[in-house]
């Protein structure tokens, strides 16, 4: 199944709109409810990720019997260093979005932490891709 | 998944419901349907709240209890009250006058549920401490919430606090000291006044139990008749004797209370939250983790807790007020030395302590399409192509609550798409 969501620059009021939506769909799909937790944690904070950090995007998710695959594609600026990025505490936000509670650094860390397989592709100036695979 | 049905005590009276469809739209877990005009219930989903009791106008949803007069099968006859009962009646009506009426009407021993508040509390604090890995607890206080995390937050059964509530811990606190004082066991009747119908399905199928702790249920609306009409018979000049009433702490009184649990939590972060769609909306945020460094929920159904519930005779604020000054006194006689804390009790501390867990709770979602993911999946996609051609005006006339609702009846198998007045009116 095939499910897709637009996200807006700077949107923080519909931040979790996707992944609360995505979550809604597993539940019905007797997905176990820790793994149920495990996507939305991680799409959460991609959704947060092209929310805050970048100029907004796509949310991609095709869902299968035995998993499912999640594409945030946003609309730059891109990161420069993705290694450096995807360690904690590592962040580029600035003070006005730390203010408000995002941007500490641990948005790609945590995802990883909760999938099975991750994969960041960006290009400075085009976009960030983040493409997460969860197994049920 | 816990597949043993639920019971509910609430019922609906086929033969007067008018199949207004109120009900249904009131229903935060979208259990009830109008079928061949009628409402009905679907039990898995239902989760005791009362929602649907409040706005029936024909008043055809009504509670299940138990015979008043089955107390009377038992030689020692228990009144297990809620401290809220007390909170009904004006202010010149003692609690102790309230306590001699039972009496009267036939109970032997009176009880309030909140007399092992302090030992709940302990434990309560105690499992926080062992537990440090599972966060945000939630309270089991309040049987709706455990049943509305059952059905449709089963990612968070894991959270919620295996501890027996004050009604199980106080009725099985009473039970021993009452065979202690060498009653025979099967001469004991303990008989609670409920203030909702949650309890009563609590006590019916216990979560995480096999077997209840209580033998009956009466719905307070009924007892509060019973003793008001004793006072009035009474008449003005009333004298009472004063009868020694438990010795319930003003935690006790206050535990009933929206923050009455909170506020004798050791969490550092907590929440207490009232009302069921104020708690839903608040658990899908737990359940998205967007609610960091939370370390306790205090969650009940209704509106101001307890005096909210859906059997109560008064007005909940002017309730809660009466529940207040009440604690007040206590806390004041506390402080001076006047009331200390109940010693019988504290002597049964170590065996109700030993005897506090429940068995696990596990989850019962309403959710689920299908066990199999392949045939869940066939079965949504289904379902978003009869979406699409649904109106989504959610007018609830085909029966069910919402277009989305409908669609998945269909493919469920439990209505058809002629059902829709809509699409019908196209044809």
């Amino acid at each position: 199944m095939h499910l897709e969501y637009q996200v807006f620059e700077a949107d923080f009021v519909n931040a979790g709109a996707a992944s609360s939506s995505i979550k809604k769909t597993l539940k019905q799909l007797n997905v176990n409810p820790q793994i149920v937790k495990r996507v939305v944690v991680a799409l959460y904070e991609a959704e947060v990720n092209a929310i805050a950090h970048a100029y907004g995007g796509m949310i991609y998710a095709d869902i299968e019997a035995d998993k499912i695959i999640v594409k945030v594609v946003d609309k730059g600026p891109g990161i420069p260093d993705i290694e450096w990025a995807m360690q904690e505490g590592n962040s580029t936000a600035s003070p006005e979005v730390r203010n408000m509670g995002f941007g500490a650094g641990m948005g790609l860390p945590n995802i990883r932490k909760n999938v099975d397989r991750l994969d960041v592709q960006s290009t400075v100036g085009v976009g960030t891709t983040v493409e997460m695979e969860v197994h049920f | 998944m816990d597949k043993t049905p639920f019971f509910h005590a609430l019922t609906i009276d086929q033969e007067t419901c008018i199949g207004c469809s109120h009900c249904m739209k009131a229903c935060p877990t979208e259990a009830l349907r109008v079928r061949n005009g009628k409402a009905i219930l679907q039990p898995d989903r239902c989760i005791d709240c009362g929602n649907c009791f409040k706005v029936c106008p024909t008043k055809s949803i009504y509670i299940k209890q138990d015979d008043f007069d089955d107390i009377f099968n038992y030689a020692c006859r228990v009144a297990l009250v809620p401290s809220v009962f007390m909170g009904q009646f004006p202010n010149d009506i003692t609690v102790s006058r309230i306590y001699q009426i039972l009496k009267e009407i036939g109970f032997t021993y009176i009880i309030e549920t909140e007399a092992t508040v302090p030992i709940y509390t302990e434990a309560k604090n105690r499992y926080a401490a062992e537990h440090p890995d599972i966060r945000p607890l939630i309270s089991t206080y309040c049987p709706a919430i455990v049943r509305l995390i059952q059905v449709k937050f089963p990612g968070l059964t894991d959270n919620l606090i295996p501890i027996k509530a004050p009604i199980d811990l106080t009725a099985m606190y009473i039970r021993r000291k009452l065979e202690k004082e060498d009653w025979n066991p099967e001469d004991i009747g303990i008989f609670y006044i409920t203030p909702c119908a949650a309890k009563i399905a609590a006590v019916k199928t216990p979560v995480g139990e096999d077997k209840s702790l209580v033998d009956g249920v009466i719905n307070m609306d009924s007892l509060y008749n019973r003793v008001f009409k004793r006072i009035k018979e009474q008449g003005h000049g009333f004298k009472e004797q004063k009868l020694p009433v438990s010795q319930l702490s003003a935690d006790g009184v206050l535990t009933a209370l929206t923050n009455g649990e909170r506020r004798l939590s050791n969490a550092k972060h907590s929440y207490s939250i009232d009302e069921i769609h104020n708690v839903i909306e608040f658990l899908e945020k737990v359940e998205n983790d967007e609610v960091e460094n939370v370390d306790f929920l205090e969650l009940r159904a209704c509106d101001q807790s307890c005096p909210g519930g859906i059997l109560t005779c008064d007005n909940r604020f002017m309730m809660c007020e009466r529940i207040f000054a009440r604690a007040r006194k206590i806390a004041e006689r506390e402080r001076n030395g006047e009331q200390t804390k109940d010693h019988e009790i504290e002597a049964e501390r170590n065996f109700l302590a030993r005897n506090v867990k429940v068995g696990e709770i596990k989850p019962r979602s309403m959710l689920v399409l299908d066990e199999d993911i392949t045939q869940a999946l066939a079965k949504m996609q289904r379902i978003n192509q009869l979406r699409a051609k649904l109106p989504q005006r959610d007018c609830g006339v085909c029966g069910a609550p919402t277009c989305d609702a409908l669609a998945r009846d269909i493919v469920m198998g439990e209505a058809e798409l002629s059902d829709c007045i809509f699409l019908k009116n196209k044809d």
